[in-house]
């Protein structure tokens, strides 16, 4: 038989590589850059405005800025009376970095800053293996952070005991107070917050109508009116001669005005669970307690990661607002130091400004990240 | 066997003690807290009586109509002097309050459609500058972007004798923003009656050209007339008139601007922080509510031949805006709440105005109960129209 099929190819021919503008960065450029006219010109519109703009920035930021000195005169041009030249500007950290060990302790007795290190220490010692998911001991984790913790730090920061100088919360500052607010403030308002919010759903009318009424009020009106309340009327309320501590008061107002948000969020979260999931539970002669621990509130709040994270990240910016009630947080602190006489320069307030915003953002961009890694985590593919 | 084991239901239950039946749980419970919440009251109210006694303070609301003795730095609306009374430096805070509101939502949402849309386009350079605006603006304290611009901007401005100078004769310096003042001669009311004609004019034609494309399928240029109609009128009326309008213009002086109006840092800073702050919010949800709409409905569109524009203005945005507006609603109303930050740069707004009588009268239960009866009322009244609006919008289904 003529076995001869040479027509047959016996090796592969090697394929073409496609032209130019379709493979490699030219052809992202031009799909994600060019890909229309219009594209085209908003392209060309915003490196335009990024030429124009991040220059700029850069060097004011980081090359023109000054990151140390004694005083104002480093950050103030001649004719302002310092040793920049005419027409000079840039960031001024000078600012930041000599009143640094304010706007962290604020003005906490300098020798006893060690106390405030320890607790943050102790903070971040527990918190970490907290986040992270494959760490071991969680519930005793958990216990030691949520209720050991704080009275440790309690004692730690107010001091007065075992030999330890007592420090009153007036003299409390900076990112101690911002961060003292936010822990008690996220600590009570997620428990908080879901007792209110099974509240609302509960079938008895006036347990339901108090939680509505709460609720609603809360949410209806702004935080610097609850910090207000807080600060002037609490004390009428009290019997005479008994006094609050300021800080307490804030931090009651702060707390009660994040747990009206959170039961809103958790309520969103009760509601999307189906009717069978509570019948289920009652089936298997759970009590409602039982049922509720165990059955909705684990499926509830994982619905609702998102909203409750918002709602810290929201309580946690809202702490700054204390600053109107003359209490001194990390805004606060940064914002009493620009009338130091010794700092003041027309880059002084933008500079702390900057580096203030700097700090916040970290905390609340770093919470928004874990979250939508949780989110990813507890995904166990019932969502549509 | 199994079947016998079982005892009746009914029996046992009957005999449970009254103790484990939920009902009466329930009222036991609420009786509970109804009678701890009045003592609570009581207490509360004994308390505050014997402090309000103690402190020889009046209480009632009749201190509103004594003279304040304070003055306003801005009342653009009302006649305000220090020897107005409470009442009326109230609502000086309150029409403050709106103003600076509706203007901050009026940016804002343009800002955040803006934004919320450029996140979503096809260009990458304009979606990761839009996400840093985002990222940026939402994770840092609405009080710190104030402060930015009333300490870190506005009042680092050159002083008004180099301030600088904007087109159409605007100024802007340390004191704010300065612009041309209209002065209106007789007459020029007839200009408000035509921009009023032209609106209704504008809503009419619009019902008449839906009505008419139900009935042939042909359209009309609805947008064009109606931006003709409400810009038209007025001049029309102004033309008859004989242009009764003039400007006062501000004109550079030795140390200061003299005439011409003036919007000054407080209301500044606070309008840009606040449009710029919920502009990140809004941009969110107009992100989430266009990519809510299914691609089913893009390519449906595509397949029945309609080219991008119409797709997106008769499609995609119709049905996004369903999804859109409930978070939009807490959005403005976030925004109104936060306007209450205007106490931190001294913007004369409703919490600032309260918070100053407060201080000299000593009257923090009525003035609480004030800004807590407002701002509920704006609350509310917001929800109720976008409530109505919403209906407005829902999927009619059939």
């Amino acid at each position: 038989m003529d076995n001869n099929l040479s027509f047959v190819r016996t090796e592969m021919l090697q394929g073409q590589t496609p032209p130019l503008g379709e493979r490699g960065i030219v052809r992202w450029i031009r799909t994600n850059l060019f890909a229309t006219p219009v594209d085209s010109a908003l392209t060309i519109f915003a490196i335009l405005l990024l030429i124009w703009f991040l220059p700029g920035l850069i060097k004011w930021l980081f090359i023109n800025a000054v990151w140390s000195g004694p005083d104002r005169s480093v950050c103030s041009t001649v004719g302002q009376g310092g040793i920049q030249p005419e027409g000079w500007s840039g960031a001024c950290w000078a600012y930041v970095n000599a009143n640094f060990n304010q706007f962290m302790y604020g003005p906490y007795p300098m020798d006893q800053h060690w106390r405030v290190n320890l607790v943050a220490i102790l903070f971040v010692l527990l918190l970490v293996p907290l986040l992270i998911p494959k760490a071991p001991f969680k519930v005793a984790n958990a216990i030691v952070f949520f209720f050991i913790f704080p009275i440790i730090a309690f004692f730690l920061l107010v001091g007065g005991w075992f030999g330890l100088s007592y420090v009153e919360t007036a003299n409390w500052g900076g990112l101690l107070v911002t961060l003292t607010l936010s822990f008690v403030g996220i600590a009570v308002s997620l428990p908080l917050g879901i007792v209110l919010a099974l509240g609302r759903r509960s079938k008895m009318p006036i347990i339901k109508m108090l939680c509505v009424i709460f609720i609603e009020t809360i949410r209806g009106i702004p935080l610097i009116t609850v910090l207000f309340m807080a600060s002037y009327m609490l004390p009428l309320f009290l019997p005479p001669g008994v006094t609050f501590d300021k800080f307490l008061r804030a931090l009651i107002g702060v707390a009660l005005f994040a747990s009206a948000y959170m039961a809103e969020v958790v309520r969103g979260g009760l509601q999307a669970i189906p009717k069978g999931q509570y019948e289920g539970a009652a089936s298997l002669g759970l009590s409602y307690w039982q049922g509720t621990g165990l059955i909705i509130l684990p499926q509830a709040l994982k619905l609702v990661i998102p909203g409750i994270v918002n709602t810290f990240i929201g309580l946690f910016k809202d702490t700054s607002l204390v600053t109107v009630i003359s209490m001194f947080d990390l805004l606060g602190t940064v914002k009493q130091h620009f009338s130091d006489a010794n700092w003041i320069s027309p880059q002084t307030p933008i500079s702390g400004l900057i580096f203030a915003g700097f700090v916040f953002w970290i905390f609340c961009f770093g919470m928004s990240r874990y979250s939508i890694f949780m989110e990813k985590r507890l995904d166990t593919g019932h969502k549509r | 066997m199994a079947s016998q084991d079982i005892t009746p239901v009914g029996r046992s239950s009957a005999k449970a003690s009254l103790l484990y039946d939920p009902k009466f749980r329930g009222y036991i419970f609420q009786t509970i807290t109804v009678l701890v919440l009045t003592g609570l009251i009581y207490w509360i109210v004994h308390n505050t009586v014997a402090n309000l006694q103690r402190a020889h303070l009046a209480s009632g609301f009749g201190f509103l109509d004594g003279r304040s003795g304070f003055d306003i730095s801005s009342s653009p609306f009302l006649r305000y002097t220090s020897d107005s009374t409470y009442i009326t430096a109230l609502w000086v805070g309150i029409l403050n309050t709106l103003t600076v509101a509706v203007a901050g939502i009026i940016t804002a949402t343009m800002i955040g459609f803006i934004i919320g849309i450029g996140r979503l386009s096809h260009n990458w350079l304009i979606r990761k500058i839009c996400t840093v605006y985002v990222e940026v603006f939402r994770n840092i304290p609405p009080l710190l972007v104030i402060f930015f611009w009333y300490l870190g901007v506005l009042s680092v401005l050159p002083q008004a004798r180099q301030s600088i100078t904007l087109p159409f004769g605007t100024y802007l310096n340390n004191r704010g923003f300065f612009f041309p003042a209209p002065v209106f001669a007789d007459g020029a009311w007839l200009a408000g009656v035509g921009l009023i004609a032209g609106i209704v004019g504008a809503l009419l034609v619009r019902r008449w050209a839906t009505k008419r494309q139900m009935a042939t399928g042909q359209q009309f240029p609805v947008g064009i007339t109606s931006l003709g109609l409400i810009i038209g009128l007025p001049l029309l009326a102004l033309a008859i008139k004989g242009f009764p309008l003039s400007f006062d213009y501000p004109v550079l002086g030795s140390f200061n601007l003299k005439g011409g109006a003036l919007i000054g840092p407080e209301f500044m800073s606070l309008f840009l922080a606040l449009s710029f702050y919920t502009g990140s919010f809004i941009a969110e949800i107009v992100r989430a509510g266009i990519r809510g709409v299914g691609k089913g409905q893009t390519e449906a569109a595509n397949a029945l031949g309609l080219r991008a524009g119409p797709t997106t203005r008769l499609v995609v945005v119709p049905q996004a805006m369903r999804i859109i507006i409930p978070p939009l609603t807490s959005q403005y109303l976030n925004l109104t709440k936060n306007s209450s930050l205007a106490v931190a740069v001294g913007y004369p707004d409703l919490v600032a105005v309260g918070g100053t009588i407060l201080n000299q009268t000593g009257r923090s239960i009525e003035v609480v109960a004030i800004w807590m009866v407002v701002y509920l009322s704006i609350s509310v009244l917001t929800s109720i129209f976008m409530n109505w609006f919403n209906a407005k919008m829902a999927l009619v289904e059939r």
